[in-house]
């Protein structure tokens, strides 16, 4: 059912996604995009003296569902270790949501993770 | 308008999910009940190959697939069935072209084409996407320059410099109906300042030739592709359209069995137009499914069916641009034409010799526009992939995307928009559910 997808959390992440805008001083930072459906996610990572996510932002354009995980993703990853980070799955990422992501949107929820993926691999 | 009710009853799609509004038919249409059941019959009861058979099963399957081909040709007013060849799509189509005439293009010269073609005319024209190297050479082009006409906000070709834009110019790869404006160009006009500068010009029917009367003559088309699952055929089945003229000199495009007349060790001779251009065993199933979904249009009559969508296109824009924060691409009304048809029954076919001048039926007016019932349309703060999704959750199909024309919806700056589109089976009642959607959808995201 594709109208389970539009839960009010997730309408609310699109609506005012946390950890929306540009970081200064980023140490990491990728872009993804999904041509197919024009969507682009831009992530910045910053790491504090422990090796921890001290900051994370994100910019870009999506529908509700990927803008929503980028949202839910950005909370999730804040104070997490290089490592703990680098483990996060398509399935963590799913759980987040919390909802059925049809199989056409998949890759809508999983750009952003994609995008974290990416940034932690580019210094 | 055509009576729908009666319509939907032909289409078994509608038995099987009596609540679908289908507004996706740009993408493919439906099928009725008489395309099936003509495959099927073909399978069942005379399903053996076409020509060189002997045997009376072989040559019932030859005349029903060789008899499509001239219910194309009347269809769209080709001179000769020699001129009509069956392809795949109109993608194949296109291809054809640019892997035969398309070589006869080479550096100094142009292809011009269209900011609003489908990648299906713009892909086989362009070069290769790698190395560098083949870039300066492309295959099909050999170095050729590919022009464009720009798209104005309106949506209509800015044809203001087209003198200027055919200057060497060898191939007009054009089309004639927009698959995301709906916009019809006057492809007419276009070709006889293209002939007067010495270039063919291929019209990519492919949007047209469902919706309107198309008739090559009148057009003074060079090549004319289209496919025919956008009109009521099986997927799987199109036609390439070519003077014969130009195609007696072209060398064919796949080799194999059905195109030789006699083939020896040091060489073989090519078959006759238009079987030079079909190797191998072709689609019989579906070019008879073709033959089976003109005669269902032509029972109606195309410029019935074309009245109906013209109705619904200033419907759907009238209802459409009543909501704020929707806007739709392309011209925001119809060009002027003559009123609807009166009544809600369908008119007696017309006679062969009685098709309507294309002028009557509003297209072809000054400026070459005119409108089809397709709205590619966006919601503010709503991605139309969200527009689609919760659509679809109310019964109403539409399609969400680019629509295979990336350049068009860079030039307006959307990465994709939602689109609906009519065709004969669709009333006014299926644009309300559509309108229904969207107000529902402006209330989620409020």
């Amino acid at each position: 059912m594709s109208l389970a997808m539009y839960q009010q959390n997730i309408l609310d992440h699109y609506k005012y996604p946390r950890n929306f805008g540009p970081l200064l001083g980023a140490q990491h930072h990728a872009h993804v995009a999904n041509p197919l459906c024009g969507d682009e996610l831009d992530f910045f990572l910053k790491f504090d003296e422990q090796e921890k996510i001290a900051a994370v932002k994100f910019t870009g354009q999506g529908c509700t569902i990927s803008i929503a995980s980028a949202s839910m993703l950005s909370e999730k990853i804040k104070g997490l270790s290089r490592a703990e980070s680098e483990k996060l799955t398509k399935d963590d990422v799913l759980k987040l949501l919390g909802v059925e992501v049809n199989p056409a949107r998949l890759r809508c929820a999983t750009l952003s993770l994609e995008a974290v993926q990416q940034a932690l691999g580019h210094h | 308008m055509l009576s729908t009710e009666t319509i939907k009853n032909d289409f078994p799609m509608f038995k099987a999910n009596p609540k679908l509004v289908y507004l996706d038919s740009t993408a493919t249409s439906l099928k009725p009940q008489a395309v099936i059941d003509a495959e099927r019959e073909y399978y069942e009861q005379y399903g053996v190959n076409v020509h060189r058979g002997v045997y009376a099963l072989s040559v019932r399957a030859t005349d029903a697939y060789e008899g499509a081909r001239e219910k194309v040709r009347k269809f769209i007013n080709a001179k000769s069935t020699k001129e009509i060849i069956f392809t795949r799509n109109a993608t194949e189509a296109i291809n054809l072209v640019a892997n035969t005439f398309g070589k006869s293009i080479g550096r100094g010269d142009a292809i011009l084409t269209t900011e609003m073609e489908h990648h299906s005319n713009i892909v086989p024209w362009l070069p290769p996407p790698t190395p560098s190297a083949l870039r300066a050479a492309p295959p099909n082009q050999g170095g050729a320059e590919l022009r464009w006409i720009r798209v104005t906000d309106n949506g209509e070709l800015d044809l203001s410099n087209l003198g200027e834009l055919l200057k060497g110019v060898k191939l007009v790869a054009i089309t004639q109906m927009s698959n995301v404006l709906g916009m019809v160009n006057d492809v007419k006009m276009i070709a006889k300042k293209a002939h007067s500068v010495g270039a063919k010009i291929l019209v990519d029917a492919a949007q047209s030739t469902p919706h309107m009367p198309v008739d090559v003559q009148d057009l003074d088309a060079d090549f004319l592709v289209f496919s025919g699952h956008k009109m009521l055929a099986p997927t799987g089945i199109g036609a390439l359209y070519a003077k014969q003229e130009i195609l007696q000199d072209l060398p064919p495009f796949l080799r194999g069995g059905d195109m030789i007349l006699e083939v020896t060790k040091e060489g073989a001779q090519w078959n006759e137009l238009p079987w030079k251009f079909e190797a191998g065993t072709p689609n019989i199933a579906g070019t008879i499914g073709l033959g089976a979904a003109i005669d269902y249009l032509q029972k109606i009559g195309m410029d019935n069916v074309w009245q109906h969508e013209q109705e619904l296109t200033r419907y759907g824009l009238e209802q459409l641009s009543q909501i704020s924060g929707v806007k739709v691409l392309g011209a925001p009304t119809t060009p002027a034409a003559t009123p609807p048809l009166q009544g809600g029954v369908t008119s007696p076919p017309p006679t062969a010799d009685a098709r309507p001048s294309l002028g009557k039926l509003g297209i072809g007016r000054a400026g070459g526009a005119g409108r089809g019932a397709i709205f590619a349309f966006t919601i503010d703060g709503v991605h139309p992939h969200d527009i689609g999704s919760i659509l679809d959750e109310q019964g109403v199909a539409i399609r969400a995307g680019h629509h295979c024309a990336m350049i068009l919806h860079r030039k307006f700056g959307l990465p994709a928009t939602a689109r609906a589109s009519c065709y004969l089976y669709n009333s006014k009642k299926d644009i309300d559910q559509l309108v229904k959607g969207i107000i529902k959808i402006q209330g989620m995201f409020a």
